[in-house]
Order: structure tokens, then C-alpha cells, then sequence
């Protein structure tokens, strides 16, 4: 199982997406209960392409929140067809996964 | 034989070295994350660090949609779109927060200008939209006043 909640659906000659991802963001602004700098862990970059093409790129802070959402929509795309999806986090810790569009 | 052996080992070695570029490929295509611009403290330092010296201009063709007030400033909802040709990335920026710049969305041909996603804001200020179309950049920026802050915690 991922980590990336996906709805695509393809609408006449283009493909609405909205994006919901599990993450917990964390800032590196926050203290545990004894003090301590809970250290940044957030995602940095995430990354959607179609047919290899790239159809959405974004660059995260921590001021994005917890469990992140996005949606955009591209050109192209029909119901069957693979969204492939990448997330990068400021530690280095990557994935990729895909999303079926509907 | 033994020719055999080492061709075969060059072969591996060959293989071995193409599945290592392989497997580097991806990270490098990934788009350089703008460290200098998402660590800057201060929204002049971060757009600088980003936009490399240019300024946006104020324009009404960018569309900012956040609410007036944010209950809870750990969620809110920020849209950004606009109607102009040939726009790059839409950037956001909150400018109090400990880091302003909180994302920058790529928009690939095809993709159309108009994005949302929810932010986390420390306290009442403005949000400000950067449209980069055609090289040149375009701002909206909006007040939201936070009840709650969602810093820190």
C-alpha cells in the first residue's frame, strides 16, 4: 500500500486529478515533551506523469500540511490509462506508485 | 574458455554499471528542490533565492483563493489559477511564517494554471501567489487572518 490517495478521472479532452498523500509533514519547528527538536521529516517533491510525460511537479516546504492535498488537471488522458506517481522526502526517502484513471 | 569467462565478466560488469545508471536516472530527473529559497526566513530572501532577482508585478490575472479567516491554521485551503498563455509554476508564499515559500508547483504544457492544495499558517498574513507565464512573474496577494495558528504546537 502507498501512501498516495489518488482520483483521476478523465472529463471530455482532459484529466481532473486530486491528490491526497499520508504524510505527517513534519516542520522541525516542534518539541517533544521533553524537549527535544522533533526533526523536519516532509515531503519535498512530488511528481505525476502520463505516458512518461510529466503533467504535474511540485516542491513542497513544511508550511504544506499534514496529509497534503493537491489537484490539477492536464491535457490528454482516458479512463484505463496509468498515472505514475513519485514522492521524494527532504530526508531522501523516495517511492513511486501509480493511480488508475477513471 | 578462460576468454569466455572474461568476456562473460565484462559483460556483468557492463550490465551491473548500466542497471546503476538506471537506477540514478530518476532522482536526477526529478526537479531540483530550491533548498536556498524554501529555508530562506524572510519572503524578499525566498523569492529572490527563487525568481533570481525579479520581481513579481501585482496583476488581477492571477486568481488567489484562500478564505478571510482560518479557524485553524494548520489547514488552509488555497487555490491559484489563472487564464494567462504560457505559464511555468505558481508559487506560494506565507509571509510570516518561519520559512515563507511553502510550495511551487511546475505546470507542463498541457497542464492547466490552475492548482490547489491546503498550507499551514503561524499567524495572521498575507499569502501571496507568484504566476511565472512566459518568463516573466505575476502576483495576487491576500490577507488571511488565522484564529488558531499552525505552527509549533
Amino acid at each position: 500500500m502507498g501512501i498516495m490517495r489518488v482520483k483521476a478521472k478523465a472529463r471530455g479532452d482532459s484529466t481532473d486529478v486530486k491528490m491526497l498523500i499520508k504524510h505527517n509533514m513534519e516542520t522541525g519547528q516542534r518539541k517533544d515533551k521533553s524537549g527535544n527538536v522533533i526533526p523536519a521529516k516532509f515531503l519535498a517533491e512530488i511528481e505525476a506523469r502520463h505516458n512518461g510525460k510529466l503533467v504535474f511537479g511540485a516542491s513542497l516546504g513544511p508550511a504544506v500540511s499534514k496529509n497534503p492535498y493537491f489537484s490539477f488537471s492536464f491535457a490528454g488522458g482516458a479512463a484505463g490509462d496509468t498515472l505514475e506517481l513519485s514522492w521524494k522526502e527532504n530526508t531522501g526517502a523516495s517511492g513511486t506508485e501509480t493511480a488508475d484513471i477513471r | 574458455m578462460s576468454m569466455n569467462r572474461r568476456s562473460l565478466i565484462k559483460a556483468v560488469l557492463a550490465g551491473g554499471a548500466l542497471m546503476g545508471v538506471g537506477v540514478l536516472l530518476p532522482r536526477a530527473a526529478m526537479a531540483a528542490w530550491a533548498s536556498k529559497a524554501f529555508e530562506a526566513t524572510e519572503q524578499g530572501t525566498a523569492m529572490k533565492a527563487l525568481f533570481g532577482g525579479e520581481m513579481p508585478v501585482a496583476s488581477a490575472d492571477v486568481v488567489l483563493d484562500a478564505p478571510d479567516i482560518a479557524e485553524n491554521g494548520a489547514v488552509v485551503p488555497v487555490s491559484v489559477s489563472t487564464e494567462m498563455a504560457g505559464v511555468e509554476s505558481i508559487s506560494i508564499f506565507i509571509e510570516n511564517n518561519p520559512a515563507p515559500l511553502a510550495a511551487q508547483f511546475v505546470i507542463p504544457e498541457g497542464t492547466a494554471a490552475d492548482v490547489s492544495t491546503r498550507v499551514r499558517m503561524g499567524k495572521t498574513t498575507n499569502v501571496t501567489a507568484v504566476v511565472k507565464a512566459d518568463g516573466k512573474l505575476y502576483s495576487a496577494t491576500k490577507e488571511v487572518k488565522v484564529t488558531i495558528g499552525g505552527c509549533g504546537g
